[in-house]
């Protein structure tokens, strides 16, 4: 057929090897295949659910759990609802995220940088750090932290004893809790104002670097204005606080702040984890920075501390800050193995427990699915923001 | 005039060579670096002699009892005695030679694709990506040649592990390539469909991949179709790994130069003929370290089946420390675990490594 | 080389998919030719692989005598270990055929999960246990103790109610099975572990030194443990009821596995229709009339099952108590076999 349109003169390919149609038949074939697999799996599930009598939709949100869980940042006892169970889930996942985040990316820093010290036995000892814990599955850390190294610490009765005020044992760590009491809002107003203070200060600063050059060392007066403004004004409004005290009443220890030892293994395996990570990260962002520039910075007479804070991390910074989001996502990820040692996080409360007790797996897992989906997107987007905010503007 | 005769030339001084020399430069250039190498050479000294004590001098190996145990130092003879159901879960004994020859196999192909002169790699290798999984899957299965059948309850073990991971690698491979030509494709729907698969796996945890396959994918299939627990694992497994693969394979494809995709076309080939002839076969060898650090990543992560209930060398492992019979040596069997997974995924690292660097210096 | 590879992803992927109707369980079951059974992932006495990965106990006895009166082989039987998470997940998608894994009977899950409860082989209820050095005696001193319970279990709702009624505060501490359950209890992260009395008898020998703790006498709720399968398949639901029933209705009949074959003979016109001697009760199930002496034979009748697994013939060694027949006092009654 082809080379009939050939022979009427038309050098036109017939359509299907027309590659702009084959392109559109394609995508149309690919969308039909999708939309087709789709309502293929939800006719199913709908089918088989309702063949077995399971009951489908949300409305088990709004029933009344009935059980109770050990640590939550609001509210909650047996007669809140399977929702509310969603959102002390959630919290606790976004604490231990949070807490991980912070500790993982100090630790990291200081192991990355280390890695590169001058000092062969210390940089020796970071390499031999990296390789070893991240060679080694996430899941075992946790589990050692918490089965292995619990088993070793003391009954609430022999705790770790700290100024009668700090406990230390196998219940978990327990510290005097402040609680305020009332006119604290005056302390709160003092610290707004000490950070208010503070980025005035710096502004100024700036601005004085930039007209004539002079620096002035703004750390420390900075820390003094944070610190002491408030605690000038606390004293002077009469201490509005108090602390309170665990005690060891019954069993356990009551009042103060509890950390519990399932937060402390899922922290510690997770901060060690991925701090081990991150000092690559970190390691390979300062190589990116040419030595060129060490070595200008040492020209000017820059101390160490000074060529590191002020030459090398904020160049390092933009290798440094794709991946570091990539772990801070996988962290996050990873926190969900929560529910081998039962900390209760989302997917061992809401996704474990919860579908327990309502047997409504898809609706569930879906709210699970999308809640880690959300908090992935979200981030990477505002790091991309944020990478580009800082990226290199070139001519 | 006499002829100009150059000085000899002067040693240098003797703090700055030999030992000394290096122990100056390297370990004690001011005072704070001083006092840090004294408490680093004092925390490693102290801390390897109480770990070689406690795991080598004080330990028992020989017995098969905990009370041939002293409990000075660690207990080997929980491991020693437990070792084989560690390797080779529920297996029946008289079939764990299959296994061994499973192994065997893997060794051999292992070691000749490591060697840098073995003739006809490209027939090797495919045959460890697709004649290897086959065999091995009858092999473990049976049910063919007159080997007894082996349901998949009763792998565990080290061979769980090492069958989920590497089913895993060796089926998220091709998906990944055909995501990542997706994802780089000039159709926007194409490109959209494989953007979101790979964003949707990427940004949920493994461990609600794996609780999705394990409960809700006989759901998702019309009544009838049914499949077993370790091979829904391994679907989800496959899911979850194939989108990290195609990103590993993109990164692969952007580093081809365009010149070699309009050279193709200019040549008159088709867009199958352009990826597979000239783009992939240059790509792939630029991915391989990429593809053995996803390898490692999931071969960590097989560990998490635990979750739902398959028992792999971890859970076979934390179900021993159960055993009336040898509670409270949960530490050995951890650093046992520990040492197994680590000598795999840093072998693999430093083999990735050499490669890194080996096709790094044929490029320049 | 793409081709070869989906191509084998796919026979790899193939061979494992066999089928199963939704339907009609018993076709399906003997046409696989074995009975899918969910069990516990471990718990002595009722449901425990041994060292080569061969289950015993009263839960897995209760699938064998489903196979044995299906398929007229006890061991035919693939078991599949649940861990209280996914059980019943597990069960309404098809993956097993039916859940015999300590399972309570309540109201929530027999209307709204699509199941259905087809008897009761032990009468439990939740109890306590404690560490004998802690003196505690009864479990009203238990306020402000941290508990240790499995997740997904009506132990978690159960413990709630109790301690609330009772005005006293707990911290729940909650693991996946029941063996970190006890790993946590032993690493004294708390000071009660909660669960049926019989788990806690089973939970106690795992301990390192089963006499330091103590089962405390207070019995805090109901729990009719039995098997479950799935609705809308009322022939299997039959099958798996009167296959526990005819467990009990041997023990009242004195029949025993080492007796069955001369009970053959008997005159009594009960075990006559039991052992199918006498015609015709078989095929209102769909089965042979051998069917309950297949069950008998093989796996024995319901105290032959509970001593050997859970009673004096064990380490548990539990009294019968509300697991007597009902006419020694105890709850185990089966409608009559005619």
């Amino acid at each position: 057929m082809a080379n009939q349109l050939n022979e009427q003169g038309k050098a036109k390919t017939s359509f299907w090897n027309d590659p702009a149609v084959r392109s559109v038949i394609f995508q149309i074939l690919a969308v039909g295949a999708v939309v087709a697999f789709f309502l293929y799996i939800i006719n199913n599930a709908l089918t088989n659910m309702e063949a077995r009598g399971i009951t489908t939709g949300f409305a088990f949100l709004n029933d009344t759990a009935g059980f109770g869980i050990i640590q939550t940042l609001v509210p909650f006892d047996e007669t809140y609802t399977y929702g509310r169970t969603f959102i002390v889930g959630l919290l606790n996942t976004v604490l231990v995220s949070f807490l991980g985040i912070i500790l993982a990316t100090v630790l990291g820093f200081i192991i990355g940088i280390a890695r590169l010290s001058k000092n062969w036995l210390i940089a020796k000892l970071a390499t031999v750090y990296i390789e070893i814990f991240r060679n080694i599955p996430l899941l075992l850390q946790i589990f050692f932290w918490y089965f292995a190294v619990l088993r070793a610490l003391p009954s609430p009765r022999e705790s770790m004893n700290l100024g009668d005020s700090i406990f230390f044992n196998v219940r978990g760590l327990y510290m005097p809790e402040p609680i305020a009491e009332d006119g604290f809002g005056v302390v709160w107003i003092a610290i707004f104002a000490a950070i208010a203070i503070i980025i005035g200060m710096v502004k100024y600063e700036k601005k004085r670097q930039l007209t004539t050059g002079k620096t002035f060392p703004l750390f420390f007066p900075s820390l003094g204005i944070l610190l002491g403004l408030p605690l000038i004004v606390f004293f002077i409004s009469g201490s509005p606080m108090h602390l309170e005290y665990p005690e060891l009443k019954g069993f356990n220890f009551q009042n103060g702040m509890t950390i519990i030892p399932e937060l402390m293994a899922l922290l510690l395996a997770l901060t060690i984890y991925t701090a081990a990570f991150i000092a690559e990260v970190v390691r390979s962002g300062i190589e990116a920075v040419p030595h060129g520039q060490s070595e200008a910075a040492n020209a000017l007479g820059l101390t160490n501390g000074q060529r590191l804070r002020l030459i090398i991390i904020p160049q390092a910074m933009r290798v440094i800050i794709p991946p570091l989001t990539n772990q801070y996502l996988n962290l996050t990820k990873n926190s969900s193995l929560a529910t081998a040692i039962g900390y209760p996080d989302l997917v061992s409360v809401f996704a474990g427990t919860t579908l327990n007790q309502t047997g409504q797996a898809v609706e569930i897992i879906f709210m699970t699915m999308g809640v880690y989906l959300t908090l992935s997107l979200t981030t990477s987007a505002l790091m991309n923001w944020y990478n580009k905010r800082i990226a290199l503007i070139e001519r | 005039m006499s002829e100009f005769k150059p000085l000899p030339d002067q040693p240098p001084p003797p703090n700055t060579i030999g030992a000394v020399g290096w122990m100056r430069a390297h370990l004690f250039t001011g005072p704070i670096n001083s006092v840090l190498t004294v408490a680093a050479a004092f925390l490693i000294l102290f801390g390897i002699s109480w770990f070689i004590n406690w795991g080598l001098f004080d330990a028992d190996f020989v017995g098969s009892t905990r009370d041939d145990c002293s409990g000075e130092g660690a207990c080997w003879v929980f491991i020693i005695a437990r070792l084989s159901q560690f390797i080779y879960g529920f297996f029946p004994e008289e079939q764990i030679w299959r296994i061994n020859v499973m192994f065997f196999i893997f060794a051999a192909c292992i070691i000749a694709l490591m060697i840098e002169k073995t003739p006809k790699k490209g027939w090797i290798s495919l045959f460890t990506l697709v004649g290897f999984p086959i065999i091995s899957f009858y092999l473990l299965n049976g049910g063919i040649f007159g080997l007894e059948e082996v349901e998949t309850h009763k792998w565990g073990g080290l061979t769980l592990t090492l069958v989920i991971a590497i089913v895993g690698i060796v089926a998220s491979l091709p998906i990944g390539i055909l995501l990542a030509l997706g994802r780089r494709s000039d159709m926007p729907v194409i490109r959209s469909i494989s953007i979101v698969y790979i964003e949707f796996w990427r940004g949920v945890p493994l461990i609600t991949v794996l609780f999705m396959a394990s409960v809700m994918l006989p759901l998702f299939m019309s009544a009838g179709a049914e499949t077993d627990k370790l091979m829904r694992a391994m679907i989800g497994v496959i899911m979850f790994q194939s989108a990290y693969m195609a990103e590993v394979v993109r990164g692969g494809l952007q580093a081809i130069p365009k010149g070699q995709t309009e050279a193709a076309q200019a040549l008159g080939l088709s867009y199958w003929k352009t990826m597979f002839l000239i783009i992939l076969p240059q790509a792939l060898k630029l991915m391989i370290p990429g593809i053995v650090n996803t390898f490692i990543a999931l071969f960590k992560d097989t560990s998490l089946v635990l979750i739902i209930g398959l028992f792999d060398l971890l859970a076979i492992v934390q179900s021993a420390l159960n055993d009336p019979n040898w509670l409270g040596f949960s530490v050995e069997g951890y650093i046992f675990v520990a040492f197994m997974f680590w000598i795999f995924c840093f072998g693999m690292s430093r083999y990735s490594q050499a490669l890194e660097r080996k096709l790094n210096t044929s490029h320049r | 080389m793409k081709k070869q590879l989906v191509s084998a992803v796919a026979a790899l992927g193939l061979v494992a998919v066999s089928t199963a109707s939704l339907a009609a369980t018993l076709d399906d079951v003997k046409k696989k030719g074995f009975v899918q059974c969910g069990v516990s992932t471990g718990l002595p006495g009722f449901s425990n692989p041994d060292d080569k990965g061969n289950w015993t106990g009263l839960d897995v006895d209760v699938c064998r005598a489903v196979a044995a009166a299906t398929l007229g082989d006890a061991s035919k039987v693939k078991y599949i270990p649940l861990n209280a998470k996914e059980r019943f997940t597990a069960l309404q998608s098809g993956e097993v055929d039916m859940l015999s894994r300590n399972t309570t009977w309540t109201l929530t899950r027999d209307g709204s999960l699509g199941l259905n409860f087809a008897g009761v082989n032990y009468y439990d209820g939740q109890g306590f246990m404690v560490s004998k050095e802690l003196g505690v005696k009864s479990a009203k001193e238990l306020d402000g103790a941290a508990v240790c319970i499995q997740a997904g279990t009506t132990t978690e709702l159960n413990l709630a109610d109790y301690f609330r009624e009772l005005g006293m505060k707990y911290q729940p501490v909650v693991f996946d099975t029941s063996d970190q359950t006890v790993q946590g209890f032993e690493a004294g992260r708390c000071d009660v572990l909660t669960s049926d009395q019989s788990q806690l008898y089973a939970l106690r020998i795992k301990l390192s030194k089963p006499d330091s703790a103590m089962v405390l006498p207070e019995v805090i709720s109901k729990e009719p443990l039995g098997p479950v399968v799935r609705q809308g398949d009322d022939q299997w639901f039959n099958i798996v009821k009167w296959s526990m029933f005819a467990l009990v209705t041997a023990e009242e009949l004195g029949v025993t596995t080492s007796n069955v074959d001369q009970m053959k003979s008997s005159t009594n016109p009960n075990v006559q229709r039991l052992l199918g001697t006498e015609a015709g009760q078989g095929k209102n199930l769909g089965l042979d009339d051998t069917w309950a002496y297949n069950i008998v034979k093989q796996v024995g009748n319901y105290g032959e099952m509970f001593e050997r697994n859970v009673g004096s013939g064990s380490a548990l060694g539990i009294s019968r108590g509300l697991n007597a027949l009902w006419t020694k006092g105890g709850l185990q009654y089966a409608p009559p076999i005619r």
